[in-house]
């Protein structure tokens, strides 16, 4: 960090000492039981260690992390009782932080009864429709980022884990196709940035892996927490091929291939990004 | 290029087709960069004509930003804050942005600490400088350079 | 959705000087964007922060385009007295989001 031509040594030596020991202090907080999270694993890098300090710090801060403000909210909407069916999410599933741990590792997950696969936003949609006879939320729309971002949350620090097998196979190489599929006027496919270049620049950008294991992200560029899905469709503009829809299966099936490509990253929601 | 597809273009293919309307169009922010003008009437407008003394005042900004759009600013100004010796105002200045001022914090006896901690948004590669309004009507002032990788303000919205 | 995040020790020395995080969910928008048919989108911002202790100000501030969308503000005050302090952010188009915090002095 720059500091400017006046101040003290001591004064700067003591913050530096408290901003040390505050720092250590936190790591051990968001650790929990001691146990540091595990940012790679074998060749797996999560967007974490792309980061500059400051925005690693800026995620790592239990209160100003932008993104726990749709924590909050999503809290806030998970007591919410609707009006129609009169319940809530909380009438169910009661306390978030046991009922839905563990949650966020699994999904994407194939589902039954619609015949492929299901994500979480869309699972938390289809609880408010079936459930609580309540309206589904807009994709990307604030509320629906904020149950999502809150749900998530509950499995900060565990690892990403994702079945590939059984019936969710067809649709996991279906993803896997999408990934390796040129597209747009610049003619590139997910791989060829996040496999072949990670780690090296595009314009003032260091390209990385790609992983989502953070999602819903606090995205500086956007200013505002976004999904997977918006992330899929701003890549795919990025290469001036023209996005799926937010919620589509294509992006669906893609968010399982993903997933499964950062297996055993923490969940990181909400993870600050660039 | 079919209009009924959202315009999606870089400031230079709108350019060469556009012509000279393009370059009106992409101009960038309304009213262009703030200039030197600009920076000294804002600097003037608040001190007036006292001349800052370079001391007593810290700024924590990082050396490099990777992205402008949020940068975070630590600043400190050493003082008792006593009735008698205390800050009033401290005035943060961007002089590389559109708008050449960021904010002003209104201290006072009550604040105890005369130190902040923020975020900004910076449009380019800068020094930001900070002024600080003493209770005797002197004025402090104090520095930090940092060079922004990926400017905020005037970068294009992709409407995504 | 306007979410307000404070942190405020909730016990304090009388006169400890203590440090105050607040956090407002909030666009910021600058005024200097344009949308991709190369319109400027319309400037909407908090251009006041305040708090106040048991009604009275304790600190302000004056914000500009250049503070960051969902603005973060750290800041000290001297804990005089049990109370309530309130902290008020107002924006361009006049609405005020405010939350308050309990803080026992001893």
């Amino acid at each position: 960090m720059g500091e400017s031509r006046a101040g003290q040594g001591a004064l700067r030596s003591l913050w530096r000492l408290s901003a040390c020991v505050c720092a250590a202090l936190l790591a051990l907080a968001i650790a929990g039981a001691g146990e540091s999270w595990r940012y790679s694993v074998a060749e797996r890098r999560s967007g974490y260690t792309y980061l500059s300090e400051d925005n690693q710090q800026l995620q790592d801060d239990d209160f100003a992390n932008p993104g726990l403000l749709w924590v909050e909210r999503g809290r806030e909407l998970w007591q919410q009782i609707e009006s129609t069916a009169g319940t809530s999410c909380a009438r169910c599933h009661s306390d978030a932080a046991t009922s839905m741990r563990g949650v966020r590792t699994r999904y994407p997950r194939f589902d039954p009864q619609g015949g492929k696969l299901i994500n979480l936003e869309q699972q938390i949609n289809r609880c408010r429709a079936e459930r609580m006879h309540a309206s589904s939320y807009p994709y990307e729309s604030d509320a629906l980022l904020a149950l999502t971002t809150f749900v998530a949350f509950q499995s900060r620090g565990l690892p990403i884990d994702v079945r590939i097998d059984g019936p969710a196979q067809p649709f996991f190489a279906a993803g896997k196709a999408l990934y390796e599929q040129r597209r747009g006027q610049l003619d590139l496919a997910c791989t060829h940035c996040h496999e072949r270049y990670a780690g090296q620049r595009l314009r003032g950008d260091v390209i990385s892996q790609g992983q989502i294991n953070g999602f819903p992200i606090y995205r500086h560029t956007w200013q505002t927490l976004g999904s997977t899905h918006r992330m899929f469709a701003w890549c795919n503009t990025s290469v001036r091929s023209e996005p799926y829809p937010l919620g589509s299966d294509e992006y669906v099936n893609l968010e399982l291939f993903v997933a499964w490509h950062g297996r055993g990253l923490p969940v990181e929601t909400p993870a600050v990004r660039r | 290029m079919s209009l009924s597809q959202p315009l999606r273009l870089s400031r230079r293919t709108l350019l060469r087709q556009l012509g000279v309307a393009g370059v009106l169009v992409t101009l960038g922010p309304a009213g262009a960069w703030a200039t030197k003008e600009m920076v000294q009437q804002a600097v003037r407008d608040r001190i007036g004509t006292r001349e800052p003394q370079p001391q007593g005042v810290t700024l924590r900004l990082p050396k490099i930003a990777e992205t402008g759009n949020s940068v975070p600013l630590t600043v400190t100004v050493e003082s008792p804050m006593t009735p008698d010796d205390h800050v009033l105002r401290l005035h943060v200045f961007i002089e590389g942005n559109p708008e050449p001022v960021a904010a002003t914090y209104h201290f006072g006896v009550r604040a105890g600490k005369a130190e902040i901690s923020t975020r900004l948004r910076l449009a380019r590669s800068q020094t930001v400088l900070a002024l600080a309004e003493m209770s005797d009507g002197s004025v402090r002032s104090g520095a930090a350079s940092i060079l922004v990788t990926l400017g905020a303000c005037v970068e294009e919205v992709w409407g995504d | 959705m306007a979410e307000t995040r404070v942190r405020v020790p909730s016990t304090a020395r009388r006169g400890e000087v203590i440090e105050i995080k607040t956090l407002l969910s909030h666009p910021m928008e600058t005024g200097h964007r344009r949308d991709v048919y190369g319109k400027l989108i319309p400037r909407q911002i908090i251009h006041t922060f305040t708090c106040t202790y048991n009604g009275v100000e304790v600190f302000r501030a004056d914000w500009h385009p250049a503070v960051a969308a969902n603005p973060y503000l750290a800041f000290f005050t001297v804990a005089t007295e049990s109370g309530r302090l309130r902290f008020e952010w107002i924006d361009d188009e006049g609405t005020v989001y405010a939350t308050e915090a309990e803080i026992t002095v001893a």
